[in-house]
């Protein structure tokens, strides 16, 4: 397994492919369907005025997502009402639903990865060349070994959008995942997609 | 009648927290199956590293601690009201113990409890009276929302299928039901398929043919070859754990037959991903058993 330590640069990114599994480390952020349209609305569309915190929230992430790392998740934290943050379970949650605004944040970011499951699409395909970046796929349901991998929540931002939903910034060692989107447009899932089509059409007519 | 409420907790912790025995035998032989250093064997390493140590450390396998679906058997003369009551103290107590996560989301505005308290479908409760000298048995089934999301349900005839009313057409339109799952419902999966029924008695049935041991043979021949056959074919459907391709897409598939009107064939799959979370209490006077 590659071993990968944040920030990424494009070299390295350019050098992945898909099928390939990697070992994570480094600090990363968890953000799902609020954060993601909150810094779409906020900073990149500017629908919506910053208001409380938001600017804030916004210069505290932006170094982090430089080379960084966004994962889909919602964990599910002990120590909340000690704010001895703890990452009990931690897995990934889909990723399509972030398909509308993902490629634009990475890009306004300049991040080089999403970590999630399920794969995303064409738009998001397409970022991963142009950012560039990659989509790294964590397995789905491997909640107590991630959360393991979780060496240390550093800080929590945006707990108003509730625990699954808020900003964690995490750091994490030797986090599973395999690149199945990469950077010169080639995706697993659409492979994975083609040849299972083929073998039901087989199938089927037999 | 005792009260119960710290031994569903105990059932509610068992599982969330450790994967049956006979759905990882599953996992572990198909593990064997996928090739060395491929994602897919990768994969199954790495659930099963997973499985290992949330049953050590007492923690969700997996994050998504699903819809609470308990099914009780109980006793003629029990009170279902104290029953319910119970179990939902139990579920609260859970949530605050981490077992489960908060779950329940009202879907008109968007609230979530908190606590997996929500109306009189969450947590969901069935109840079936048994004979006075019946134990009272508690089966739960946590059921999370990834995997359900990718079930089916097919009226046939299903032209663009070709699928007719028979057990070669259920054939046809659960094959197609997994392949549109891909991955997505964290593969490997098990697929419970009700036919008949209308739609509701059918999506019911389709999860409650999921309580089943994966090892346990059908009892009806029919069924007994459609469902080795489903799970043989599936598998060479090609996704593959997580669908990054490979040998092993499905680890079991459940049939039950329902009747149905003359006019409907309703065919429902309920997908469960790999995390298959369902254990069983049975309660005899004071004494637990938990399988
Ligand atoms: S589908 Fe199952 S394993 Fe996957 S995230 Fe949901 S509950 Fe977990």
């Amino acid at each position: 397994m590659r071993e990968i330590t944040l920030p990424i640069s494009d070299e390295t990114v350019r050098s992945l492919g898909v099928g390939e599994a990697v070992a994570l480390s480094g600090v990363m952020i968890t953000g799902r369907d609020a954060v993601h349209k909150w810094i779409v609305e906020t900073f990149i569309k500017k629908t919506r005025p910053p208001q409380g915190d938001d600017l804030e929230v916004y210069e505290a992430i932006k170094p982090l997502l430089n080379g960084g790392v966004i994962y889909h998740c919602g964990p599910v934290v002990a120590g909340l009402d000690t704010g001895e943050y703890r990452f009990v379970a931690a897995g990934p949650t889909t990723s399509i639903r972030e398909e509308p605004y993902q490629a634009d944040v990475m890009r306004h970011f300049n991040a080089k990865g999403v970590i999630g499951k399920g794969g995303m699409g064409a738009k998001t395909l397409q970022g991963c060349q142009e950012v560039p970046f990659v989509y790294f796929h964590a397995i789905g349901g491997a909640a107590s070994l991630i959360a393991q991998s979780v060496r240390r929540v550093v800080a929590v931002h945006k707990l108003e959008f509730g625990v699954p939903e808020a900003i964690w910034v995490i750091e994490v060692e030797r986090f599973p995942v395999v690149v199945t989107m990469d950077a010169h447009g080639n995706s697993l899932h659409e492979k994975v997609e083609e040849t299972s089509k083929a073998n039901l059409e087989a199938l089927l007519a037999a | 009648m005792n009260d119960l409420t710290e031994a569903i907790l105990e059932l509610i912790r068992r599982t969330s927290t450790d994967l049956p025995e006979d759905v990882e035998a599953r996992l572990r032989a198909a593990l064997e199956q996928e090739e060395e250093g491929s994602a897919a064997r990768g994969a199954l390493e790495t659930i099963l590293k997973n499985v290992e140590l949330a049953r050590e450390n007492s923690t969700p396998i997996c994050q998504d601690t699903g819809t609470p679906l308990f099914y009780v058997r109980y006793p003629e003369g029990m009170s279902t009201r104290a029953l319910r009551r119970q179990i939902i103290a139990a579920v609260q107590e859970a949530t605050r113990r981490t077992y489960l996560r908060p779950n329940a989301v009202d879907a008109i505005t968007g609230r979530n409890s908190g606590d997996n308290t929500g109306d009189e479908h969450y947590p969901t409760i069935h109840f079936e009276e048994v004979d006075a000298d019946q134990p009272l048995v508690i089966e739960l089934m946590l059921k999370g929302g990834g995997c359900e999301n990718v079930g089916a349900q097919y009226k046939l005839p299903d032209s663009r299928l070709g699928a007719g009313r028979d057990l070669e057409g259920v054939r046809k339109v659960a094959l197609d039901a997994v392949y549109k799952a891909q991955g997505k419902g964290c593969a490997p999966g098990v697929l419970g398929i009700a036919i008949g029924g209308d739609r509701g008695s059918s999506y019911l049935a389709s999860k409650e043919a999921l309580l089943r041991r994966l090892d346990d043979p059908n009892p009806n021949p029919d069924l007994d070859a459609l469902e080795k056959r489903l799970t043989e074919e599936a598998n060479q459907l090609g996704i593959g754990p997580m669908g990054f391709g490979g040998k092993t897409t499905v680890l079991g598939t459940k049939v039950k037959g329902l009747h149905r009107l003359p006019a409907s064939y309703f065919v429902s799959v309920s997908y469960m991903c790999w995390a298959y979370r369902r254990r069983r209490m049975t309660v005899r006077g004071d004494e637990v058993l938990y399988e």
